[in-house]
C-alpha cells in the first residue's frame, strides 16, 4: 500500500516466503557481506537459499513412518497465566506417543511460551495436570521435572539455555553437575567434568578449540549443538524442544532435525513447538495447533498441507471448510 | 595477527595499565601542587620498604582489606554489588570484641568462637539484605548502604550502653582470645602485624576453593552469570542469592574480627566509617574478583595508605593524594572501555602503516 | 499545650534548616537518576560542593564581598558540582563503566581531592572558619501569623526557602516541559527515545550535570549554614540520606521533599530528644537509625513499592 504512494520500503527477514511474496529486489547478505543483489522475480527460494548458506541444500527430512507406542507426556486441562496474570493457556489437552514428534504449530503469542514453561516448571500451573511417564509433574520444579526424564531445549539459547561465560563443558554439565561423578561431596570433579565434555563434543560435532572454551566465543550453530547435546545425551522419555532451529545456519538445521528424529526412533516422545511451518510439517507426525491457548485441532502431518495449517492457525474450524473466510 | 584484546592476558593487562595512569595522574597532581613527584613517590616507596616497622605496618593494613575485598567479590560473582561491607565489617568487630570480653576460655575454643562471633554477625548484616533482594526484589546497594549506618549506630550505641570502659572504647579482650603476635611484631620492628595476616590468605585461599571447586560455587557463578538459565537448569535462585550474602557478609564480618581480636584488641563508638568496607570495592574492582588480584591488589592499597604517613613527613605531601590514586585507579578499572579502545587504535595505526 | 508549642517553635525550624541540603541534593539525584544514571556519587558531590563553597566564601570575603560572599560561594559550588560531575558522566555514559562503581570513586576521589587541596593550602586538615555567616531570619509579615508564623517563618535561613522554591521548579520541569519528558523517556525507555530522535548521551550528561550542580549547593549550604568551615569530616553520610530521600520519596520531588523534611525532623528529634517529656526515654539510637530503617521498608514495599525508573544502571 505504501508502495503505490510512492515510498521505499526495506524489508529486513530470513524468511524466504515473505521475500517472494512482497518484494521488488532482494539483496542477500552472508556474514556481514553482501552476497548479490537479485529481482525476486528471477529467483526461487531454493536459489535464495543456495546463496545465504553457499550450497545447495535440501529442506526436506529423510524419516521413517513413525511407530508410536505408549502415551508419555499426558497434559489435562492446563491453564496457565503470563506475567500480566492472563489466561494464555486455557484448558490445553495433549497427549505424545513413546515414539512419535508431535509439532505445536500456531501464531507467535497464542501459549506456546507459557505452555512449555509451565510444563518444565519455569511457570506456575494454575489448573490442570501435566503428567510424564505416569509420574505427575504438574507442580514439580525444574530440577525434578528434569529427573522425571523431561529434556527441554529452550526456545531463547542465550536467556535461558546457556551461561555464556562459563565453559563449554560446564554448559554441557548444567543439568548434571550435583550428580555422582561429577560432584563428589559437594565438591566438583573436574576430571570427569571435563571427560565427559569431551566425549559429548566429539559426538555432537560441536565445533569448538577445546571444552574449556568460553561458550560465549561459539557460533551459534554451536551453541544450540552444545544445549542439544546436553539436554539429548541424558536419553530423556520426553524431549520438549521449543524453537531449536531459530536463527541457525541450513547445515546445523540439518544436524538437530536428524537428532530429533533420531531420539523418536528410540522410542522417546518429542515435543516440537515451533513458527516455523515448514519445520513443523517436515519433521511432525502429528502436529497439534495451537490457537488462543487450546489445542484447537490434531492433523497427521502427512494429510495436511500449509494451507489448512493456516487456516487453523488463524481460528478457522478443519469442518468449516476453506471458503469461510 | 594475535589480539590483545581477546587474550586472557588482557584482565591482567587493564589493571596494570590503570595503575600505571592513577600514578601519573598523582604525579601530575603533585606537580600542579608544587611539589616534587619524585620525593614524593620515593618517600612513598620508603614509606612502605624503608623500614620493617613500615612493612609489617603494611601487611598489617592489609588484613581488614583482604578480607572486604574478598567480601565484594564474592557476591559479585553472584550478580550482586554488596555496598554493606563496612557494616558488615563493623557488626563483625563489635560482636568478636563483645565475645573476646565476656567469655573466659582457653585460647583453642576462645578465638575460634570469637572470629565465628565477628562471622555470624557478618553474615546475619548480610543476610537482610539478601533475602529482601530474593523475596522482594529490593535492590541490594540501597539496602545496604542503609544497613551500613544502622550498623554504626547500633554497635556505637551499645558499646555506649553496655561496654564503654574508658573513652569512646570498651575494655581489651582477654589473651585468649587475641590474634596479637609477640613473634611477628618483633620481626616487624613492633608493628601491629599479627597472626590475622594468615587467616586472610587462608580466605583468599577458601575463596578461590569456594567458588571454582564446589557444587555451590558453581551454582554461585552460575545465577550471578544469568539467573533465567539457572533456573531452567534447576538451581534455586533465591537461595544462592541470599547464601552469596550471606557469605558475603561472613567474610566482612571475619574482617572486623581480624581488626578487634588483631589490630586493635578493644571495639570503639566510631564517628566516621572505617572505610575499609568501601576500599574492599577497589581491591575487589581492581583484582578483578580474583583470588590472588585480591591479595596483591590489598598490597597495592595498603601500601599506598601505609606509605602515604610517610609522603607527608619526609616529602611533605598530603596524605590524601593516596586516596585520590586509589579513586583514579578505580575509574580506569570501571572504565575498561577507554583501555580497550586507546589500544584498538594504536592497533589499528600500526596495521595503517 | 503552650510547652508542646514551644518545643515546635524549635524543632519545626531546626528540622527544616537539617532538611534543606537534603532536600536539593536529592532533587539533583532525581534528575540524574530519571535519566537513567544512578548516582551513588551524591556524597561525593555534596563534598565538593561544601569544599567549594566554604573555599569560595573565605575568597570572595578576602576580596571585600561581605555578606555576599556566602552567595557567591554558593554559585562556586554550583559550578564546581556540576563540572566534577563530569567525572561520573564521562565514566558512566561514554566510557560505559558501571554507575555503581563509578559512583563509588568519585565519593573517593572529591574527599581525597578537596582534603588535599586544604592541606595544601591551610596546611592542616581543615579550612579556616568563614566569618560572613547566613543570617537566620524572620521572614516579614509571614512570621507574625500566630502559630504557623514562628514555626515555619522565624529563625529561618533564606536558603531554606531557596530548596522549597526548586521543588516546585523540579517539579515543573520533570512533568510539564517537553525537557522533562525527555528526560523521563530517556530514563526509562533509552532505545525508544532514541528512535524518536532524543539525544540519550546528551539528556544523560545534563541529567549527570544537574546533579552535580544541586548537590553542590546542598553541600555548600550546609557547610555555611551548619559547619561553618570544611574538613574530612564535614560531609559524613550526608549524600547518601540524600539518596535514601530520593528513593523514599520514589523518585519524585515532592516525595523527596517529604521524605527529606522527614529526615531532617529525625535529626532534630535526636539531637533535641532530650528536652522532650515522653520522647527522652527513647534512646538516641532509634531515632538516629530511624531514617534507613524506614528507607529499607520502603524499599520492601511496606510503605508503597518504590519503583526505580526503568533503564537505571544500563549500561548499554
Amino acid at each position: 500500500m505504501w508502495q503505490t504512494e510512492g515510498k521505499s520500503i526495506i524489508l529486513i527477514t530470513h524468511k524466504l516466503k515473505e521475500i517472494m511474496q512482497v518484494c521488488d529486489r532482494c539483496t542477500v547478505i552472508r556474514r556481514g557481506r553482501g552476497v548479490g543483489t537479485v529481482d525476486v522475480a528471477d529467483t526461487s527460494e531454493n536459489k535464495l537459499a543456495e546463496m545465504m548458506v553457499g550450497r545447495e541444500v535440501s529442506f526436506a527430512v529423510e524419516k521413517e513412518t513413525a511407530v508410536p507406542k505408549e502415551t508419555v507426556l499426558s497434559i489435562k486441562d492446563l491453564q496457565v497465566e503470563d506475567t500480566r496474570k492472563v489466561d494464555v493457556v486455557n484448558g490445553l489437552n495433549l497427549d505424545v506417543r513413546a515414539g512419535e514428534i508431535v509439532g505445536v504449530a500456531g501464531v507467535d503469542g497464542n501459549g506456546q511460551t507459557e505452555l512449555v514453561e509451565a510444563m518444565t516448571g519455569l511457570r506456575l500451573v494454575k489448573a490442570g495436570s501435566v503428567t510424564v511417564s505416569e509420574q505427575d509433574i504438574t507442580h514439580y520444579k525444574p530440577r525434578k521435572v528434569t529427573e522425571a526424564g523431561v529434556g527441554h531445549i529452550p526456545e531463547d539459547r542465550h536467556k535461558h539455555g546457556m551461561v555464556m561465560a562459563f565453559t563449554v563443558a560446564e554448559n554441557m554439565l548444567l543439568q548434571t553437575y550435583y550428580q555422582f561423578p561429577y560432584t563428589k561431596k559437594g565438591i566438583l570433579n573436574y576430571p570427569n567434568i571435563y571427560e565427559k565434555a569431551k566425549a559429548l563434543i566429539q559426538e555432537y560435532d560441536v565445533r569448538t578449540p577445546n571444552e574449556k572454551t568460553p561458550a560465549r566465543s561459539l557460533s551459534g550453530g554451536n551453541q544450540q549443538k552444545m544445549i542439544i547435546a546436553r539436554e539429548v545425551n541424558r536419553s530423556p522419555d520426553m524431549l520438549i524442544a521449543a524453537q531449536p532451529t531459530r536463527g541457525l545456519d541450513v547445515g546445523a538445521i540439518e544436524f538437530i532435525h536428524g537428532k530429533l528424529v533420531e531420539e523418536r526412533d528410540k522410542g522417546h516422545a518429542v515435543l516440537l513447538v515451533s513458527l516455523e511451518l515448514d519445520e513443523i510439517l517436515n519433521l511432525s507426525d502429528r502436529i497439534a495447533v495451537i490457537y488462543e491457548g487450546t489445542i484447537v485441532d490434531i492433523v497427521k502431518a502427512d494429510e495436511t498441507d500449509e494451507k489448512e495449517l493456516g487456516l487453523l492457525m488463524a481460528g478457522g474450524k478443519r469442518e468449516a471448510g476453506e471458503g469461510q473466510r | 595477527m594475535k589480539n590483545l584484546l581477546t587474550s586472557r592476558w588482557f584482565g591482567l593487562f587493564i589493571p596494570l595499565i590503570a595503575i600505571g595512569f592513577g600514578f601519573f595522574a598523582g604525579a601530575l597532581i603533585m606537580l600542579i601542587s608544587g611539589n616534587n613527584p619524585v620525593t614524593g613517590y620515593v618517600a612513598l616507596v620508603e614509606g612502605v620498604f624503608g623500614d620493617l616497622y613500615y612493612f609489617g605496618e603494611t601487611l598489617q593494613q592489609m588484613i581488614p582489606l583482604i578480607f572486604s575485598g574478598i567480601a565484594v567479590a564474592f557476591a559479585f560473582r553472584t550478580g550482586l554489588l554488596n555496598i554493606g561491607v563496612e557494616g558488615q565489617l563493623i557488626v563483625g568487630w563489635f560482636a568478636a570484641v563483645i565475645v573476646g570480653i565476656s567469655i573466659e576460655a582457653p585460647l583453642m575454643i576462645h578465638l575460634p568462637l570469637a572470629i565465628l562471633g565477628g562471622a555470624i554477625a557478618g553474615a546475619l548484616w548480610g543476610f537482610v539484605p539478601g533475602l529482601l533482594k530474593a523475596r522482594l526484589q529490593v535492590h541490594e546497594v540501597i539496602v545496604t548502604i542503609m544497613m551500613n549506618y544502622i550498623a554504626m549506630h547500633v554497635a556505637n550505641a551499645l558499646i555506649r550502653a553496655y561496654f564503654q570502659e574508658s573513652g569512646q572504647r570498651t575494655a581489651f579482650i582477654h589473651d585468649s582470645a587475641s590474634l596479637a603476635s609477640e613473634f611477628l611484631a618483633e620481626i616487624t620492628n613492633f608493628s601491629r602485624l599479627h597472626w590475622g595476616f594468615f587467616l586472610a590468605v587462608l580466605a583468599c585461599v577458601l575463596m578461590w576453593f569456594l567458588l571454582w571447586k564446589t557444587k555451590l560455587g558453581f551454582e554461585l557463578r552460575s545465577v550471578g552469570h544469568n539467573r533465567q538459565a539457572s533456573a531452567y537448569a534447576g538451581m534455586n535462585v533465591n537461595t544462592n542469592i541470599i547464601m552469596s550474602m550471606s557469605i558475603s557478609g561472613g567474610f566482612a564480618g571475619v574482617g572486623g574480627a581480624m581488626l578487634g581480636l588483631g589490630t586493635f584488641e578493644y571495639a570503639e563508638i566510631l564517628s566516621s566509617f572505617t572505610d575499609y568496607g568501601f576500599d574492599g570495592i577497589a581491591v575487589a574492582l581492581l583484582g578483578a574478583s580474583n583470588a590472588i588480584g585480591i591479595f596483591f591488589s590489598s598490597f597495592l592499597f595498603g601500601g599506598l595508605q601505609q606509605g602515604a604517613n610517610n609522603m607527608q613527613g619526609q616529602a611533605n605531601v598530603a596524605p590524601e593524594l593516596a586516596d585520590i590514586i586509589i579513586a583514579l585507579i578505580i575509574f580506569f578499572v570501571a572504565s575498561s572501555y577507554l583501555i580497550r579502545w586507546i589500544y584498538s587504535r594504536l592497533q589499528s595505526k600500526k596495521e595503517g602503516k | 499545650m503552650a510547652d508542646i508549642l514551644q518545643i515546635l517553635y524549635t524543632i519545626v525550624p531546626a528540622a527544616l534548616i537539617a532538611s534543606t541540603p537534603l532536600l536539593l541534593t536529592a532533587l539533583g539525584g532525581l534528575f540524574s537518576e530519571r535519566s537513567g544514571v544512578v548516582n551513588i556519587g551524591l556524597e561525593g558531590l555534596m563534598v565538593m560542593g561544601a569544599f567549594s563553597g566554604i573555599v569560595g566564601t573565605l575568597f570572595f570575603e578576602s576580596i571585600g564581598f561581605g555578606f555576599a560572599s556566602p552567595w557567591m560561594g554558593m554559585l562556586a559550588a554550583i559550578i564546581l558540582g556540576a563540572v566534577f560531575s563530569l567525572f561520573h558522566a564521562v565514566a558512566s555514559i561514554t566510557l560505559k563503566a558501571d554507575q555503581i562503581v563509578s559512583g563509588v570513586a568519585l565519593n573517593f576521589l572529591a574527599l581525597g581531592l578537596s582534603v588535599f587541596i586544604v592541606r595544601e593550602v591551610f596546611d592542616r586538615g581543615q579550612t579556616d572558619a568563614i566569618s560572613a555567616r547566613l543570617f537566620r531570619i524572620d521572614v516579614p509579615f509571614l512570621s507574625e501569623i500566630p502559630v504557623i508564623g514562628p514555626m515555619f517563618f522565624s529563625r529561618i535561613y533564606a536558603t531554606t526557602f531557596l530548596a522549597f522554591i526548586v521543588v516546585a521548579i523540579v517539579w515543573y520541569v520533570i512533568f510539564k516541559t517537553p525537557f522533562g519528558l525527555r528526560l523521563r523517556s530517556v530514563g526509562e525507555h533509552p532505545m525508544a527515545a532514541d528512535t524518536m530522535g532524543i539525544k540519550v548521551t546528551r539528556m544523560r550528561y545534563i541529567g549527570v550535570m544537574l546533579s552535580g550542580a544541586l548537590g553542590g549547593l546542598g553541600g555548600a549550604i550546609f557547610a555555611i549554614t551548619t559547619a561553618g568551615n570544611f574538613s574530612a569530616g564535614t560531609i559524613v553520610g550526608q549524600g547518601f540520606m540524600a539518596l535514601a530521600a530520593l528513593i523514599f520519596g520514589k523518585w519524585h520531588p515532592v516525595g523527596a521533599m517529604g521524605a527529606a523534611v522527614f529526615f531532617g525532623f529525625a535529626q532534630a528529634l535526636s539531637i533535641s530528644a532530650q528536652q522532650i517529656p515522653g520522647l527522652a526515654e527513647i534512646p538516641q539510637v532509634y531515632m538516629l537509625i530511624l531514617p534507613y530503617v524506614l528507607t529499607i521498608l520502603a524499599l520492601a514495599g511496606f510503605v508503597g513499592k518504590a519503583e526505580p525508573p526503568k533503564a537505571l544502571n544500563q549500561t548499554d
